[in-house]
């Protein structure tokens, strides 16, 4: 089933667009996403996709043309990073008010300034709060198993909401590692027509898209929005099921690694989970109880289910690779609100780690691992949140 | 294809496609293009509409004045949402999931257009997109209480160039936008006013009919920026085409035709003097900023008959080798 | 008014749903019409900023009153017949 291949991230995920076909891409181009935007203009001069290519002049360009055409009734897709993510910022707000199913990809970038090109989490976490799905992958395979079924919850009768799929910006989009793509007509068949609800090109039936809504209404369409981000959980779910079916990979709303009796835990996102990992089996390896926790779902969070996951570590150590100046890093947020409503109460330190691609070395698992264990026993906490990996 | 013929009472036939029932104030210019631009085509059209008066007004839910499809998603990207809406439709035809012939507009305010969405709108036309965008100039942001923008005329005093004691309304003339449209190269570019309805609905056809972009500006009164009573959308257009302040012309293929040049060029003052945002210019002390109107006016229409005149003698050139 | 659950997505709306709204209160002076003055040249319906004049077979009706707001253009550009307008202005409620 499928084949095996060395590619780039970004070359998987190129390769997902090609398989998944979109009637309209609308992009930008900017580091380190921009191969993926190269890669299917030449699908796209070479008759390998019947995708109409829209090359706008920015970003904020790209996302209203991917509002425009998906409004209009067909499947769209764009990808972009950082800058890019950062000047959409507005419409995507309006993608996910309008229920609009565009599937993105955003190759993680840090955020200016100073300028810097490199991975870090500050784009995506920005984009939190726009009502749109997230996905987050720690390497290529992942990335590209995440848009295929992007669009399948994206698209759900259920849902109707715009989706990102979210990787590590070089340390993914461009290191080469083998993975294993399905077959064009699986992907076809997977995904499915897309069905238009109220399409603008239905000229017998016209509608209005964007109206003026005032205080009277206002709060009963963002209700709406709420509720389709509760159904998404399931339908992540479902999806997810369904794809194990034709590829034999499993995914859930996050991975859970050596966590089930462990006492002190790491959650981390993407490609640090790796790294974290096989330092996780040294300890564990030393008789330490330790395990990790990777979110795959970050929007819709799926906080009880992470909260359970979690509930028998005693001392948690969130990684953020996402500042929040003069507050905890986004994750920590989260992991606090989950363990809050869950009623356990660990003891939760937050670190700061890898911004604008600073590399995140076993060495550093290693030194989050010994400040669990010094708390779990001594019962002291040194900072609540700190940096990893800065020079003093 | 039928066409309707552009006399009132076979157009009054036709449906109107943009409702009674909107909340633009009385005497607003702005649907009055609209209306005239949506009885001009005969084929479907789907609008998208840049944030602004005409927007907000015409769509506040759970009411919509627009029968026809209608997007509006942002402030300067009316140009951009349309580019989506026509590459979806070029998509779905190429693969057979539509038959219809169906055609595509952006409508967008001064504002929306010469400042904030004119990157947007040079873009798509650059890309080549097959729509039309019509601008409906009223010469300030009127939506958030009349701020100048880079079409207010000179001299006018605004909310954001409020004519002082030290600075009489705004210092900088405006910005040519039908000009620098022209030099996009499209194919098709023409200024109008809605009191020249018949001259109007002609260019929205000619816009409509072309492959590729296109790109009108219609003068749009809004007596509450211009300070003018109700009643005047349509007299105060038709000063600013006698005064040669708004002239109708039209760039085909980038050929420039003058569609109507007054047998006796009013002077600017005309135009200026009904409408309370210039009252300040006539006082005394402020008589040269009247004299810069004017010469900002005779200086635009003197080049667009200098161009027009070189068109001229060219294709005489051409005639006489044949 | 409708609760979350039943309303369209993404405040999708029902096209031309302006035309039961009311705006025919906002009038301060009321066109009339006066029909011998008539020439039936239909510049008071391409002009009207509100479509508040209703046209029958090419032929002019009368005033929509639930939307004209009464700007008064129409008045202004009837030509009516030798010079006596076949729109006048009055007063709302007078
Ligand atoms: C990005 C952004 N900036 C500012 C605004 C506020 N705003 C809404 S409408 C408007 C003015 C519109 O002016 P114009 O395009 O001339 O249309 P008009 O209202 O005059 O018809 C402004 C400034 C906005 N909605 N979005
Ligand atoms: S403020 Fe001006 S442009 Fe806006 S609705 Fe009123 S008259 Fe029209
Ligand atoms: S007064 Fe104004 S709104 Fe009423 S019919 Fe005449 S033009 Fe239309
Ligand atoms: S403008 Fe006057 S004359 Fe002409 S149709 Fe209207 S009411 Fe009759
Ligand atoms: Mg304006």
């Amino acid at each position: 089933m499928g084949k095996v291949l060395a590619v780039t991230g970004n070359q998987a995920i190129a390769e997902a667009m090609r398989q998944i076909n979109p009637d309209v891409c609308a992009a930008y181009p900017i580091t380190p996403s921009t191969e993926v935007m190269q890669r299917f203009a030449s699908f796209v001069a070479n008759g390998k996709v019947d995708t109409e290519l829209v090359t706008v002049e920015s970003e904020h360009s790209a996302m209203s043309a991917c509002i425009g055409a998906s409004a209009a009734g067909g499947r769209v897709m764009t990808a972009t990073s950082s800058q890019g993510l950062a000047l959409m910022w507005e419409m995507l707000h309006i993608a996910s008010g309008m229920r609009l199913p565009v599937v993105m990809t955003l190759v993680n970038r840090a955020l200016s300034a100073p300028i810097n090109i490199h991975g870090d989490h500050s784009d995506g976490m920005g984009a939190r709060d726009c009502g749109w799905i997230q996905l987050w992958s720690e390497n290529a395979q992942e990335a590209y198993d995440n848009l295929i079924q992007a669009i399948r919850i994206a698209e759900h009768d259920d849902v109707r909401l715009p989706a990102m799929v979210c990787l590590d910006g070089f340390i993914i989009s461009h290191s080469i590692e083998s993975m294993t793509f399905l077959p064009d007509e699986v992907v076809r068949d997977f995904i499915g027509e897309f069905r238009p609800k109220h399409p603008l090109l239905d000229v017998n039936n016209p509608v209005t898209y964007g109206p003026l809504v005032l205080p009277d209404y206002f709060m009963e369409f963002k209700r709406q929005q709420h509720e389709a981000m509760l159904k998404a959980k399931d339908v992540v779910l479902q999806v997810a099921e369904e794809f194990e079916k034709v590829s034999g990979r499993s995914y859930g709303l996050f991975e859970a690694y050596r966590l089930d009796d462990a006492e002190l835990a790491i959650v981390v996102l993407n490609s640090a989970a790796g790294t974290c990992k096989d330092v996780v089996d040294e300890y564990r390896d030393r008789g330490v109880k330790v395990g990790l926790l990777k979110p795959r779902l970050f929007r819709p969070f799926p906080y009880k289910e992470v909260a359970e996951a979690l509930s028998g570590a005693k001392v948690i150590g969130v990684l953020d690779r996402a500042e929040s100046f003069g507050g905890f890093g986004p994750m920590y947020m989260e992991i606090a609100s989950a363990m809050m409503s869950n009623g356990t109460n660990p003891v939760m330190i937050d670190k700061i780690y890898g911004l604008g691609g600073r590399d995140f070395m076993p060495e550093h698992a290693a030194q989050l691992i010994d400040e669990l264990k010094e708390i779990l026993d001594t019962g002291k906490v040194k900072l609540y949140k700190d940096y990893l990996g800065v020079r003093e | 294809m039928s066409t309707t013929p552009l006399r009132l009472k076979e157009l009054s036939k036709k449906e109107d496609l943009l409702t009674g029932g909107h909340r633009l104030c009385a005497g607003c210019g702005a649907p009055i293009a609209i209306r005239q631009i949506m009885l001009a085509a005969d084929v479907p059209i789907v609008a998208a509409n840049a944030t602004g008066c005409l927007e907000v007004s015409t769509t506040i839910y759970p009411y919509s004045a627009w029968k026809i499809p209608w997007i509006h998603t942002a402030f300067e990207n009316a140009a951009a949402t349309i580019s989506g809406v026509e590459a979806m439709y070029r998509a779905l035809k190429r693969k057979g999931k539509i038959s219809e012939e169906i055609k595509f507009i952006a409508f967008g305010g001064d504002g929306g257009t010469y400042d904030i969405g004119f990157q947007s709108l040079s873009g798509a036309m650059e890309r080549g997109h097959d729509i039309v965008y019509v601008c409906y100039d009223n010469g300030a942001y009127m939506n958030t209480g009349i701020q100048r923008s880079s079409a207010t005329p000179f001299g006018a005093n605004t909310t954001t160039s409020p004519a002082g004691s030290v600075i009489p309304g705004k210092l900088q003339p405006r910005k040519n936008l039908t000009k620098i449209m022209a030099a996009h190269g499209i194919p098709y570019v023409a200024q109008t006013t809605p009191a020249h309805w018949r001259d109007l609905m002609t260019k929205v056809r000619k816009a409509l009919e072309v492959k590729g972009p296109a790109f009108i500006n219609i003068l749009a009164s809004c007596n509450r920026g211009w300070r003018t009573p109700t009643d005047r959308a349509i007299e105060d257009s038709k000063l600013a085409v006698e005064t040669c302040f708004w002239p109708l012309y039209e760039y085909e293929n980038g050929r420039l035709t003058i569609n109507y040049k007054p047998k006796e060029k009013k002077p600017v003052v005309e135009f200026l003097k009904t409408q309370g945002r210039f009252k300040h210019l006539f006082s005394p002390e402020n008589e040269h900023l009247l004299q810069h109107s004017q010469e900002l006016v005779d200086r635009e229409w003197e080049a667009l008959l200098r161009e027009e005149a070189m068109w001229k003698a060219e294709e005489e050139k051409e005639e006489q080798k044949d | 008014m409708k609760g979350w659950r039943e309303l369209e997505i993404g405040a999708v709306t029902e096209a031309g749903s302006a035309d039961e709204y009311n705006t025919g209160s906002w009038r301060a002076f009321r066109p009339r019409w006066i029909e011998e003055n008539c020439i039936q040249c239909l510049f008071c319906w391409i002009y009207c900023p509100d479509s508040a004049i209703t046209v029958k077979d090419g032929k002019r009706g009368e005033f929509d009153y639930k939307h004209c707001k009464g700007c008064g253009i129409c008045a202004v550009e009837c030509p009516g017949k030798k010079g006596k307008k076949a729109i006048v202005m009055e007063e709302e409620g007078k």
